[in-house]
């Protein structure tokens, strides 16, 4: 063991620019004015966009730090880029919402900000004490963030979430110390070489499940997945947002290094029960989808189907032929749920009245007559949901069913496309209901919705035709 | 930026301009609208008239490549590939010739959301043609998905009664038949490297002989293909989408589906079944061949149950398309070649009774055959063409339909690969059922005493524009029946290539 240097600090430098300024941001936030924490929400983008510069800027750079406890790869850069683009994607939805709804206080977007620091620790982080560490500072400001209305419904989100949240969190630190038992270490290579020696045993198995049930419960995969609907119905819509992309991101990250670096050993038995999570997350995240008459539990039992998707990317993780496409695979449709996620939720932002009015399906009747431009862009995010072209969504899902195809798992891939095709009907739902029903919607015109709306509507369709790049950056993202 | 220029992404874009001009214009400038998607409509037409002019028939090869590598990550291949040969030039042709036909039809018909519709029109022309250009399988793919979108939103915004109901139908319909498709792309995509179809099929041969492809393997493939295009032709008993989704939709949209979407099944069998799983469709060319047969004279027998005149002329189209399988599953030069000639023949008579029988709806708004009666007597112009168009759908000598069946039905009674000549022989009694359904709706509707709606209505005889989007159609149906020989000149060439392929 050394001593931390400074230099170690460079590994770390994205998520260290962002606690400061996070920190900074909570005592500047004291000057602010009650009526003008638009302030506060700007400076908050703000840091998040030097970062995000920053770490674009990174690109292509490795380093290791605080003896090997965090590192900065192609892998975490992808993640911390994508973060910090659900950062500033969750605090331009907020802005307008948080103020139309009487909730506009500055420790709303510090806390966003201290949970995206959060989630860009777990993409780095390389020893299973960093992991339980980011998954608390994820975690804590999303709890505050879901009970932020302070209503019955807000707080029993708030309440739900935290509870099972905890709960999640025993699992994951239980698991690191069964691990620890078992192997003397908590460092992820270290770890792995000594499951490789085989000084490994059922303990080393019983933790790595362990850490399956915690990420599972970030993730919402199925069976983990009881307290998605309820906590994404009752917390702010702009929190519901934030949380679906972001932790979700954040869960999947963690996921994949842990599972990819210290358990390769274990494929042979994680790769079953990946596959099980993962067909039944597919199926049922889809299938109770289509009984929802609100959209936010809608799109809560589709973000689970998607979790269902991206799981598939994780299948293969211990045959090393696959390995490389198969993150590339998971992490782009990471990227196309992300844009596609946060436009259909700015849409639901726009219908949304007080007291939980306008999220019902049938609110959405004779949106495309009154709204020709939001009712196409929601068509766009929905024709993405189900993988249609031409969006990004459908590359992401034809790139992800070539992973699971290439690692050999057919039959995957066949569930796959036929709950895609599942996940058509109720999609499809929300198009009929705003094309083909009368009705008379009114909608909340704020710039920064709209400005989101646009950005991701646009991206998702002309990312599709020039996907190159992105499928460069995304094969290059590989652990360290 | 040098592919912008190529003619066929010109010919496959060029709708892509005027929906640009479209989004851009008020919506209450109805008739403008309607100009600026008609005079698009027929550039594009122009252009695909420039494309059979730089077209050589006797070679049977890719022409007027547009190749430029799209996605290249390891392993991908992916190409922006357009390329047109004998076995889709045709198609391409009559894309171009419906679509301001279509649109010329909608002129009085739609008046509700002109703009949307002439943009969602105009977008299915894009589809259509990047379906029948492709020459990149996830290309291909990106097209054929896409036309389901547009489509979907002609019947489900301006169809009938029971519209949402046939629109998401229709959708998730052919959508349950690509997805298997897509596994099946993607399969394909991993053995060979490559996403583009000349690739492919210079690798295929080597990996089915030495068995990396097993030919199990193979027939897997080939059915995963076989259900995306069949649901589309549609085949019996995969049909059931179809009359719901014709008769819900608006004119131009059905004779746009009958026209060209329901070709695109068939074509993609003879694309890419037949040319990337030749042991495969040898194997099955008998079961496809029943398969036609039944559903050649089922959906006669329907049609011939039906009281509603849209509804007869969307299930003949079932036993029309199961003359096309059946020739594309002869696997001979004749049943071939006649399988495409009849591809064209169907887009014209059927889309011409469909626009017939949209005219005289649009003045009475009901297609009960029984409330008709006596109508050539009001009105005679209308009845005549009526005739000639149901006399070319049931196949008079002379005719466009006839020269189709005819050799169609020579091809699958000599047909080594079907190897029974019952199915030929059986298949020929659909032609005398067509009869039987298209006379008794022509009767009924045209002669005898003046029916409930002939009675009280004032109807009128077609009108100049009408008789404008009538008459080229007839003069294919007439040049076909009496001359077929050029058409057949462009055909053949690319069917010998094909043919020589397969292991027969």
């Amino acid at each position: 063991m050394t001593q931390p240097q400074f230099t170690d600090f460079y590994t770390l430098l994205p998520f260290t620019i962002l606690v400061v300024w996070a920190c900074v941001l909570l005592l500047v936030d004291l000057f602010i004015p009650k009526n003008r924490k638009s302030i506060t929400a700007a400076l908050a983008a703000f840091g998040l966009a030097v970062t995000l510069g920053y770490t674009i800027s990174q690109i292509g750079v490795s380093s290791i730090g605080f003896n090997g406890m965090a590192v900065l790869d192609g892998f975490s850069t992808f993640a911390n880029v994508l973060l910090l683009i659900s950062g500033l994607f969750g605090i331009a939805l907020a802005h307008g919402y948080t103020k139309r709804m009487g909730i506009q206080r500055g420790e709303y977007f510090t806390l966003i900000l201290f949970s995206v620091t959060g989630m860009m620790l777990m993409a780095q982080a390389a020893d299973l004490i960093i992991v339980f560490l980011a998954l608390e500072l994820l975690s804590i400001p999303l709890y505050v963030l879901a009970a932020f209305t302070r209503k019955v419904e807000s707080e029993e989100s708030g309440v739900k979430y935290f509870l099972l949240g905890a709960f999640a969190t025993g699992f994951v630190v239980y698991g690191t110390a069964l691990i620890f038992g078992s192997t003397g270490t908590t460092s992820l290579t270290e770890i792995a070489a000594a499951a490789s020696n085989g000084s490994s045993g059922l303990l080393l198995s019983i933790g790595a499940a362990l850490l399956l049930v915690g990420f599972g419960f970030k993730v919402a995969a199925v069976p983990f997945h009881m307290w998605t609907p309820d906590v994404y119905q009752g917390a702010p819509t702009s929190v519901t947002a934030f949380m679906s992309s972001g932790a979700k991101i954040a869960g999947f990250v963690a996921l994949l290094r842990v599972f990819a670096t210290a358990f390769p050993s274990l494929s042979s038995d994680m790769t079953g029960i990946l596959w099980v999570m993962s067909a039944l997350t597919m199926i049922l995240g889809n299938l109770v989808a289509i009984s929802q008459t609100n959209i936010k539990r809608m799109l809560a039992y589709s973000s689970i189907a998607h979790a269902g998707y991206i799981l598939m990317a994780f299948v293969p993780y211990g045959n090393k032929d696959v390995v490389s496409t198969s993150i590339a695979a998971g992490l782009f449709y990471l990227l196309t749920y992300v844009l596609t996620n946060f436009g259909a939720w700015a849409v639901v932002i726009s219908l949304e009245k007080a007291e939980g009015k306008g999220l019902e399906i049938s609110d959405y009747a004779g949106l495309a007559k009154k709204y020709p431009a939001l009712a196409a862009a929601m068509v766009v995010f929905m024709l993405s949901f189900i993988g249609f072209p031409p969006t990004l969504g459908m590359v992401g899902k034809f790139y992800l069913f070539r992973a699971a195809l290439a690692g050999g798992f057919t039959g995957l891939a066949i569930l796959g496309v036929v709950t895609s095709l599942v996940s058509a009907y109720y999609y499809l739902r929300i198009v009929v209901n705003m094309y083909m029903r009368e009705g008379d919607p009114v909608v909340e015109s704020e710039p920064w919705l709209t400005f989101t709306i646009v950005v991701t509507a646009v991206a998702t369709v002309v990312l599709s035709f020039v996907p190159q790049f992105l499928f460069l950056l995304a094969s290059t993202a590989l652990l360290k | 930026m040098e592919f912008l220029l190529q003619p066929l992404t010109l010919l496959t874009f060029f709708p892509l301009l005027g929906v640009l001009v479209i989004l851009f214009m008020k919506s209450e400038m109805k008739t403008a609208i309607r100009w600026v998607a008609l005079v698009t409509s027929l550039i594009t037409l122009g252009l695909s008239l420039w494309v059979l002019s730089m077209f050589t028939a006797s070679n049977p090869d890719l022409q007027l490549e547009a190749k430029y590598s799209w996605i290249q990550v390891a392993g991908w291949n992916i190409y922006y590939y357009l390329a047109v040969d004998g076995l889709s030039i045709l198609l391409v042709l009559l894309t171009a010739f419906l679509t301001p036909i279509s649109l010329l039809s909608t002129w009085t018909a739609v008046e509700d959301r002109v703009k949307d519709f002439m943009i969602f029109f105009l977008l299915l022309e894009v589809g259509m043609m990047g379906v029948f250009l492709a020459q990149d399988l996830f290309m291909f793919y990106i097209f054929w998905e896409f036309t389901l979108v547009p489509m979907y939103f002609l019947i489900g915004l301006w169809g009938g009664p029971r519209r949402v109901y046939a629109a998401v139908k229709f959708f998730l319909y052919t959508m349950a038949g690509s997805i298997l498709m897509l596994i099946a792309i993607l399969f394909l995509g991993i053995q060979t490297n490559t996403f583009n179809i000349p690739d492919m099929l210079k690798v295929l041969p080597e990996l089915y002989s030495s068995g990396a492809i097993a030919s199990g393997t193979q027939m897997l493939l080939f059915v995963a293909f076989a259900a995306a295009f069949a649901i589309k032709v549609p085949m019996w008993p995969l049909h059931s989408w179809l009359p719901d989704a014709h008769v819900e939709a608006p004119t131009a949209g059905s004779v746009i589906l009958a026209g060209v979407l329901l070709k695109m099944g068939t074509y993609g069998f003879l694309r890419f079944n037949i040319a990337l799983f030749p042991d495969a469709t040898v194997t099955a060319a008998p079961w496809i061949a029943l398969l036609a047969t039944i559903g050649i004279i089922y959906g006669a027998a329907v049609s011939y149950a039906q009281a509603d005149m849209k509804k007869l002329v969307a299930y003949s189209s079932v036993s029309h398309l199961g003359f096309v399988m059946l020739g594309l599953f002869a696997l001979n030069p004749q049943g071939v070649a006649g399988a495409i000639l009849q591809m064209i023949n169907h887009g014209l008579s059927t889309g011409a009774l469909f626009l017939l029988i949209g005219m005289i709806y649009e003045q009475t708004h009901t297609r009960e055959i029984k409330v008709y009666g006596g109508l050539w007597k009001v009105t005679p112009v209308f009845g005549t063409i009526m005739l000639i168009a149901s006399l070319s759908s049931m196949g008079l000598p002379g005719l466009n339909g006839f020269v189709g069946e005819f050799t169609i039905l020579l091809g699958a009674f000599g047909s080594k690969a079907i190897g029974n000549p019952w199915y030929a022989g059986i298949s020929a009694i659909g032609v005398i059922m067509a009869a039987v359904y298209i006379l008794y709706m022509f009767q009924k509707v045209f002669l005898g005493p003046a029916g409930e709606i002939t009675h009280h209505h004032e109807l009128k005889d077609l009108n100049v524009r009408e008789l404008i989007i009538i008459v080229p159609l007839l003069v294919f149906i007439f040049w076909i029946g009496l001359y077929p020989a050029p058409f057949f000149n462009l055909i053949a060439p690319a069917v010998e290539k094909l043919l020589s392929a397969l292991p027969l």
